[in-house]
């Protein structure tokens, strides 16, 4: 299997950078192109959608996977899909910037992205257009930060030797 | 004074329940009676939240029987139950949800922290996990281990019917005012009664 | 494997069209409190809305766990509703940020804690995938012994629950009977009855004790007679069909567009299995079937996970004629610790068990994603490594988070006694649906 395989396929709607990570296919479509990649996947045979995530790419030293032509942002959104019929997975990297963290939903493309975008705006604070129900998951509804940024610390607290005093 | 044969004053039970009976040998024999019964038909209300949760279903099931100890009802509702294991980490979101669960249980109440995660934060010490349940409810055996085999639970509840039948019958009353709250003292007044 | 397309009913279009979210009920809070303090009307004092927005659990004897539901009900009919999760989110991902990949094992494990082995498999696979080590024929062999064993204990805790859920008490006592034969061989291997750290980075953590053929014969001359038993207990009966039989049907368009994956995927008779359609240990050495159901109804789920019990112990039998000698775990010092007696004769030996444990190996730059085929579908893992001893990312794709979204639509229309069948056979494990 090529690198270009999904990429020159002719069902995607324009060119797309990709590259192969362990065997795997990715793409690099740019934000503007995002849905327009995903819809064509969809219509290539791409019928589920198995994971959508996001990366903070804030600490990291410096991607080197990236293909000519893309620039590094802080967010990255990471789309899974799966071809059945031919067996094949793809996934997408698309950069967000921090300035502006917004991409378009896949919810009238792939329902099962629901839940997993709400989980990528709890934790990265990365927002969704046209999600039907953008609300925190997985933290309670009244809670500030975005746990999973690279600039938010893990909250622990000094481990408190409740029965220390009584020995003393 | 309300002097009852055998049994002395008994005035003091409505304010204080068994403690507030004149001691003597056949009160003794009554509270023991009461603490013994309490120890042995202690029903656990469902609380079980993550892993833990499966270890004690195990014990609750046919191979580490908790039926011997008059315990295999697991009740669903807190008003019937008298011994809250916390089994399984507890996070910020479910804190409250805790405490709510705890206040609606009856006096006498008990808590049993079941796993490093109940007791103290386990191994997540972080942002989303409350550090010990102990921050949020009065804990009276702690059981350790990710998660505590059914033997070690069944320790923990071995210590607490010790502690029941050895211990003062409603440690708490005081400090939480939880409890049923009932004092027929006083005369209910009739014409307060009209709601809207 | 051959690229025949796809033949399948994939059902109507019009369940798929519903996914706009007429079953769903999108609500905060705040919203529904609202609601139920809505005025009523002054002359007849009854509600102006027949419906009412029900709340269940977290704390409820049949929710799974800590899953909450709001649910919009006009008298005993579920109209929409609304999982609401996150009241066991642990910050695993976050934690995962600050352990060494060896350590990554102890956290993962902790999210599917009813198949804690299938956690640890995908991580260790997606790591080993980063660092480019092959793992010795004798360690894939063993994870894929217990991986299936640990398939057939997952769902005899299925059937077990199950049954109580829906009244079958007597179930719920025999399920763990045989679970406990599973868990005891466990112990005797892992040292653990659940949360083992077994299956790590490089291989497993030890090789299987003398005697295990015995205890694995043992297992199986036990358990497929007490399958049947179960089946003549429950497939039978008369009220267990009812409550099980037509009610929540997913079709499987619906399925794939809900992202959901395992026996919710396999019981509308959709034929997809990781095991079998992306090989990964030596399943495509083994011989299986893959289970599939009819319907899509909730029985079917039922019967699914009863039969891929049988099917997982037939691959165990294989497994105990097939398993070849050989390492534990892979030879490259950088990686595995070496054996606790060289630490006092090679000074080498013992710098590299300080490294290892202390700082970590390191893992080469680079992002992958594994995915096995755990008890509730799809497990996967998205790691990204920055050359460092910690992943930068990990990410565990939960098969119960995608499998969840299919509640509203199961439960749309039904009676609030079927919400309870519903949940409890999609067989959702809150740890890793909000990890």
């Amino acid at each position: 299997m090529s690198e270009n395989d999904v990429s020159s396929d002719e069902h995607v709607a324009a060119p797309v950078a990709s590259t192969t990570m362990s065997g795997q296919t990715v793409l690099h479509p740019v934000r503007d192109a995002y849905m327009a990649t995903v819809e064509s996947l969809r219509d290539g045979g791409y019928c589920t959608a198995t994971d959508l995530t996001v990366v903070d790419y804030l600490t990291h030293p410096g991607r080197t996977d990236l293909p000519e032509g893309v620039e590094p942002e802080r967010f990255e959104v990471v789309v899974g899909l799966f071809n059945h019929t031919r067996r094949e997975r793809v996934r997408l990297r698309i950069q967000v910037p921090a300035a502006d963290p917004t991409v378009p939903s896949l919810f009238d493309l792939f329902p099962g992205t629901e839940a997993m975008e709400r989980e990528a705006y709890d934790l990265f604070g990365v927002c969704f257009d046209g999600h039907p129900d953008h609300s925190r998951i997985l933290l309670p509804e009244d809670w500030t930060d975005h746990p999973l940024r690279k600039d938010e610390g893990i909250g622990a607290i000094p481990v408190q030797f409740k029965a220390a005093s009584e020995r003393r | 004074m309300a002097r009852v044969p055998i049994l002395g004053d008994v005035s003091g039970v409505l304010d204080e329940g068994l403690e507030g009976l004149e001691h003597n040998f056949v009160t003794a024999r009554i509270e023991d009676l009461v603490k013994w019964s309490r120890a042995r038909s202690c029903w656990p209300a469902t609380f079980g939240l993550a892993c833990c949760a499966i270890e004690m279903m195990a014990t609750g099931a046919a191979h580490y029987d908790l039926a011997r100890y008059g315990m295999e009802v697991f009740r669903a509702s807190p008003r019937q139950a008298d011994l809250m294991i916390v089994a399984g980490r507890v996070s910020q979101k479910m804190a409250p949800v805790l405490r709510q669960i705890y206040d609606q249980m009856m006096e006498p109440k008990w808590v049993i922290s079941m796993g490093v995660c109940a007791s103290s934060g386990g191994m997540f010490n972080n942002y989303a996990i409350v550090q010990g349940v102990d921050q949020v409810v009065p804990v009276d055996v702690y059981a350790p281990g990710c998660p505590p085999g059914p033997e070690t639970l069944m320790h923990a509840i071995l210590t607490l019917h010790d502690k029941i039948l050895t211990g003062e019958l409603t440690t708490r009353r005081e400090q939480t005012g939880a409890g049923a709250g009932i004092d027929l003292a006083e005369e209910p007044d009739h014409e307060a009664a009209e709601a809207p | 494997m051959d690229e025949a397309t796809r033949t399948i009913d994939m059902g109507s279009d019009e369940r798929v069209r519903r996914r706009d979210g007429s079953a769903v009920l999108r609500m905060t809070e705040v919203e529904a409190a609202e609601l139920a303090r809505a005025p009523s009307d002054p002359v007849t004092g009854e509600q102006a809305d027949e419906r009412m927005i029900l709340n269940m659990g977290p704390a409820h004897p049949s929710t799974h766990g800590v899953l909450r539901l709001l649910l919009e009900m006009e008298g005993e009919t579920v109209l929409r509703s609304k999982p609401v999760i996150g009241y066991l989110h642990t910050g695993m991902e976050k934690t995962g940020e600050n352990l060494t990949f060896l350590q990554g094992p102890t956290n993962v494990t902790r999210m599917d804690y009813a198949s804690p082995l299938f956690s640890e498999l995908v991580f260790s696979l997606a790591t080993e995938q980063l660092l480019g080590i092959e793992v010795p024929a004798r360690a894939t062999w063993i994870r894929m012994l217990m991986c299936e064993l640990n398939r057939a204990a997952s769902h005899l805790l299925f059937q077990a629950t199950n049954g109580m859920d829906l009244g079958a008490v007597s179930m719920m006592i025999y399920g763990w009977r045989e679970r406990e034969e599973v868990l005891r061989f466990f112990e005797k291997v892992t040292g653990l009855r659940m949360n083992h750290n077994y299956i790590r980075p490089g291989g497993v953590a030890a090789d299987l004790p003398d005697g295990w053929q015995d205890d694995i014969r043992h297992l199986l001359d036990i358990i497929p007679p007490r399958l049947d038993e179960y089946a003549v207990l429950l497939n039978n009966q008369p009220i267990f069909r009812a409550r099980l039989q037509g009610v929540g049907v997913l079709e499987p368009a619906e399925a794939l567009a809900l992202s959901a994956t395992g026996p919710i995927l396999r019981a509308t008779g959709y034929d997809w299995d990781l095991r079998r359609d992306e090989p990964y240990l030596a399943y495509d050495q083994v011989d299986f079937d893959v289970v599939v159901g009819t319907c899509g109804d909730a029985f079917d789920r039922f019967a699914v996970r009863l039969e891929e019990i049988r099917q997982s112990l037939h691959i165990v039998e294989q497994i105990l004629d097939l398993l070849p000698g050989g390492d534990f775990r892979t030879q490259d010092k950088k990686v595995t610790p070496p054996p606790r007696a060289r630490i006092d004769e090679s000074m080498e030996a013992l710098i590299h068990h300080f490294k290892i444990f202390t700082e970590g190996f390191h893992v080469p730059e680079g992002e992958v994603y594994a995915a096995v085929e755990s008890p509730r579908g799809e497990l996967g893992c998205y790691l990204v490594s920055d050359g460092g001893p910690k992943p930068y990312r990990m990410h565990i794709r939960g098969p119960s988070f995608a499998n969840l979204q299919t509640l509203p639509h199961l439960m749309h229309g039904r009676l609030v006694a079927d919400a309870v069948a519903v949940i409890s056979s999609v067989d959702p494990i809150m740890g890793e649906v909000d990890r």
